[in-house]
């Protein structure tokens, strides 16, 4: 471990006020009681893990981190503050969802040094937002989003989704334009996925779903839209403005280590990944328990190091892969990349490789190509 | 060498009816080994024989028995190959004994190998007994089967040994009855050398071993001997006669005795199966009679799956064809798949032993097209040619027409059974000429089927719709013409020489549906769609297509995602699968197979 490399701090807050009907994410509802107990077993955890590395990026997501006090946010970045070396200019963000906000919670996240904030939109109409499960109108949302900018919050991202039951370009454009109007510095834009265990999952075939075309379409459209708008699309589903990517979320994509904090929160560190325990009552018992631990040898290593690498618009550098494996990625992956290149999913130039416009729709093909 | 102490024979019987089993006792009873020393096995010595059951190259083994009657004879026991593949082969062994054991199954008495071995050791003038094997099964029926013996067969078997090879049961009574029933070789040992070579192996230190039995005369280290119809003359280095997988080296071998000799031969080649060997300078007046040079029945293309591998492919079958006579092959190359070979080999089962040597021994990963006898192309200009490769048939308007290589079938089944054989049979273009009734239970049907019919899974057909109740037997019985076509199959539009293939014109339609349905489930989806197509000349006569791939990609994956994640993208992984690049579309290496399994529901 190299003590002076940096490394990301997740802190996962498991509630929600309500499950929306396509998230498959560790989160549930709770009393406040529940919520109170969860913050100190997670300060007990914070206290317990040595960590001396200087910490770049702290996030707090979800679940919903909104739908808890905002004091026990505050809590638990005090405690973080304590315990670990955080940059002073380190990226603090907190995820929030509309329907969750009160009057004192901006103020609150920013005196706590929270500079970044998230905020689940999903859609502009009100419609899809409630066929989503979401339990804000676009209006609350509006206002959340105004309440943060008088708050002095200047990096907020916006989630929008594509690919929902009954979107057309017509209702993705309004949605987009809603969106870059306010001129947010990041936007997530996720293309609807049904993961087993959600109740979308289960109505899947009465949803009026976009076949494999309309799908990409509405993907194509939504990334015209907004690198037409001064967004750079850095990664598969993100768009930042200049400067403004998500420097937590890029360190899942370079390979840097990252600490999870929190009910079922993942850690790399030191090539070993586990997961934190993920039943709540265990986790409130023994907020230190690991499960799934797995040590990454460098099969899985140069795995990932390819296919999270890749999900990034400007790809992986191969002086980086050389450094980190001591030896040309062409002596794993000549074969692979020489394939990938003829079929157009590739690019090779300037000593990076990365995905075509091709290559991202054929991206899971792509990435398991590099599975060794 | 007194002849009167000699016995040569051999043991014949349907497969897995316990002969290696037998051939095991006898060595162990004799005395030869110690019961440690002994493998399963032992003349089955390499290790795929083991595996599969089954004896590929017939050896030999010399044993001493000491007889009730206080003398000591000489065991000469060579055994012989199972399979119809190998039926020359298995003339060539007879023709060197005296006798033969007919060891019969006490269960399922007389199946269709047994009779063909029969009839072939009585050609062979052998006189036969009988011994009823695995008296200890529960089903077994010892007496009713000896009556089938003597019912089917006409011979005596009343008195047959009634054992159990497993068990170790009776073999004394086959040891006595083998010194009583075999002849004692009547050869001149003062007549010019007359001796049948009816095997060769390749060793890397001594060259070729002939093994010999000899009829007359005599032979010694520094003999010059000929063989006569391949005409090589050399001097012999070493005679000897065989331990249970040893040599054992020996002054002279004379008129009677088994053994071998070595000279410095650099291929086996030279030493082929069923030729005479003689004295250089006093030749014997005229060859034993027999000899057949070995045809090859079926041929097909074998690739190196890279290409590279061309050279290493070449010296592998190289040094098999110095262990193996019956193997020939020439270059060849094919638009698809590059340089390789077109092999001949005996049989559908001789194909398979080699291509997994040339696998497993000499570390090769190949591409093997689908198998085809060797069909004749008669051509408008009068002129015939042997069509080993379906890609070389001429025009169809060079072509008068065309015969292919028919068989003589003989199929045993029980009762039950009968129907379903015979619909096969039917399916198969069979033309039915007899069928008797063995016994009450069981009838024997000859049938005249086209080779392309059987070559390739007739053998599993036959198996299945008879629940293993049927063997079969065939001999080729010449060239019939018939009504046959080339069934091209065109990937992505491309023509793909190595998956064309000769069929009957009638089920031109029916196969060319299953091959496209079969290449369908191998060939893995591509960035585009892609379209199968089975042509005959240039009519598309069926037609499947592999859809393109699903675009497809992960929306979100961050550090918690990136283990459930990963597990997802294997799952969407192409297994590891070998690969052909044709045009632009892959595909796996086994996909040239197809054709053989186009009958699998």
């Amino acid at each position: 471990m190299n003590p002076s490399e940096q490394i990301g701090v997740y802190v996962h807050i498991p509630f929600c006020v309500r499950k929306c009907a396509y998230c498959d994410f560790l989160s549930f509802p709770a009393d406040v009681k529940t919520q109170e107990d969860y913050v100190n077993a997670l300060c007990k955890q914070i206290d317990a893990t040595e960590e001396k590395r200087p910490v770049a990026s702290v996030y707090i997501g979800g679940g919903t981190p909104s739908a808890i006090e905002p004091k026990w946010i505050d809590k638990i970045l005090c405690k973080l503050h304590g315990d670990y070396r955080i940059d002073p200019d380190a990226e603090i963000t907190i995820e929030v969802n509309p329907g969750t906000l009160g009057d004192s919670h901006f103020a609150v996240y920013k005196s706590a040094g929270i500079n970044r904030l998230s905020i689940g939109l999903q859609s502009a109409h009100d419609d899809e937002l409630h066929l989503l499960g979401r339990i804000h109108t676009y209006s609350d949302f509006l206002r959340t989003f105004q309440e943060a900018r008088n708050a002095g919050f200047e990096n907020i991202n916006v989630d929008l989704m594509t690919a929902l039951p009954g979107q057309d370009a017509g209702k993705l454009r309004h949605s987009l334009n809603c969106v870059t109007d306010l001129e947010p510095e990041h936007i997530s834009a996720y293309s609807l996925i049904l993961e087993e265990g959600t109740p979308f999952y289960a109505q899947r075939k009465d949803l009026d779903l976009p076949d494999e075309k309309k799908e990409r379409a509405l993907y194509y459209l939504m990334r015209d839209h907004l690198t037409a708008h001064g967004y750079t699309h850095y990664e598969i589903s993100n768009f930042a403005k200049d400067g403004h990517e998500s420097r937590h979320n890029c360190s899942y994509w370079t390979g840097q280590d990252y600490l999870g904090l929190g009910l079922g929160a993942s850690s790399l560190l030191s090539n070993v990944r586990y997961r934190n325990e993920t039943d709540l009552k265990s986790y409130l018992q023994d907020p230190c328990a690991r499960e799934a631990e797995e040590v990454l040898g460098e099969k899985e290593r140069m795995e990932e190091f390819m296919f999270l690498g890749l999900r990034m618009l400007r790809g992986i550098r191969e002086q980086d892969f050389e450094h980190a494996f001591h030896k040309p990625v062409d002596s794993v992956y000549g074969k692979v990349i020489g394939k990938l290149f003829e079929q157009g999913l590739i690019r090779r130039e300037n000593g990076r490789i990365f995905l075509t416009d091709s290559g991202i729709d054929y991206g899971n093909h792509v990435f398991s190509c590099f599975l060794l | 060498m007194d002849q009167s102490k000699i016995r040569n024979f051999c043991i014949i019987a349907h497969i897995d009816h316990g002969k290696s089993t037998l051939a095991d006792r006898i060595i162990e009873q004799t005395g030869l080994l110690t019961s440690r020393e002994m493998q399963a096995q032992v003349l089955d010595n390499m290790d795929l024989e083991r595996e599969r059951g089954i004896t590929i190259k017939s050896q030999a083994v010399r044993t001493v028995y000491r007889a009730k009657n206080g003398e000591e004879y000489i065991f000469n026991l060579i055994d012989t190959p199972g399979h119809v593949d190998f039926n020359y082969e298995v003339s060539r062994s007879l023709a060197a004994c005296d006798g033969a054991i007919l060891v019969v199954d006490a269960a399922q008495g007389i199946e269709a190998q047994t009779l063909a071995n029969v009839y072939l050791a009585l050609d062979h003038d052998l006189d036969v007994f009988p011994v009823i094997n695995k008296i200890d099964l529960p089903s077994a029926e010892p007496d009713r089967v000896a009556a089938e013996i003597e019912d089917v067969i006409g011979i005596e078997a009343q008195d047959a040994p009634r054992i159990s090879a497993k068990m170790g049961i009776g073999i004394d009574e086959v040891l006595e009855q083998i010194v009583a029933k075999v002849p004692a070789p009547k050869g001149d040992p003062d007549a010019p050398l007359k001796a049948l070579i009816f095997d060769s192996i390749y060793d890397s230190y001594k060259g070729v071993i002939v093994f010999c039995r000899l009829m007359d005369g005599r032979v010694r280290k520094g003999s010059s001997v000929k063989m006569m119809a391949t005409g090589a003359v050399c001097e012999v280095v070493e005679v000897g006669t065989f331990g249970a997988g040893v040599f054992i080296p020996c002054e002279e071998l004379s008129a009677g005795m088994v053994g071998y000799l070595t000279a410095s031969i650099k291929n086996v080649r030279d030493t082929a199966v069923g030729d005479t060997v003689t004295d250089a300078e006093h030749p014997c007046k005229e060859a034993l009679p027999g000899y057949k040079k070995v045809q090859s029945m079926v041929f097909c293309g074998v690739y190196p799956a890279d290409g590279a591998k061309y050279p290493d492919l070449r010296d592998a079958l190289e040094k098999l064809q110095l262990n193996d006579a019956s193997l020939n092959y020439e270059p060849e190359t094919s638009v698809a798949l590059g340089f390789g070979f077109r092999c001949g080999f005996l049989g559908l089962l001789h194909l398979e032993v080699v291509q997994e040597r040339l696998e497993r021994e000499y570390n090769l990963d190949l591409v093997t097209t689908a198998p085809s006898v060797v069909y004749k192309v008669h051509k408008t200009d009068g002129t015939v040619i042997d069509l080993t490769n379906p890609t070389n048939l001429p025009d169809p308007s060079e072509i008068e027409y065309m015969e292919e290589p028919v068989v003589s079938a003989e199929i045993m089944v029980t009762k039950d059974f009968v129907g379903p054989i015979m619909e096969l049979c039917q399916e198969r273009r069979g033309r039915y000429i007899s069928m008797e009734y063995m016994e009450e239970t069981r009838a024997l049907l000859k049938y005249e089927l086209p080779l392309n019919e059987i070559i390739y899974d007739f053998f599993d057909a036959l198996k299945s719709r008879s629940r293993g109740y049927a063997s079969f037997d065939y001999d080729m019985k010449g060239y019939e013409r018939s009504d046959l076509v080339k069934l091209d199959i065109l990937i992505n539009h491309e023509e793909v020489d190595a998956l064309s293939f000769i069929v009957h014109a009638a089920s031109a339609y029916e196969r060319g549906r299953k091959m496209c349905e079969k290449l369908k489930e191998e060939i893995p989806r591509h960035l585009f769609e892609i379209p199968i197509q089975a042509a005959v000349g240039s009519k598309i006569i069926a037609r499947e297509t592999v859809k393109a791939m699903r675009k497809d990609v992960l929306a979100k994956c961050y550090g918690g995602d990136i283990t459930r994640k990963k597990k997802l993208l294997e799952k969407q992984k192409e297994g590891k699968k070998r690969m052909r690049q044709i045009g632009n579309v892959e595909i796996p290496q086994k996909a040239f197979m197809s054709v053989l399994k186009l009958d699998e529901s």
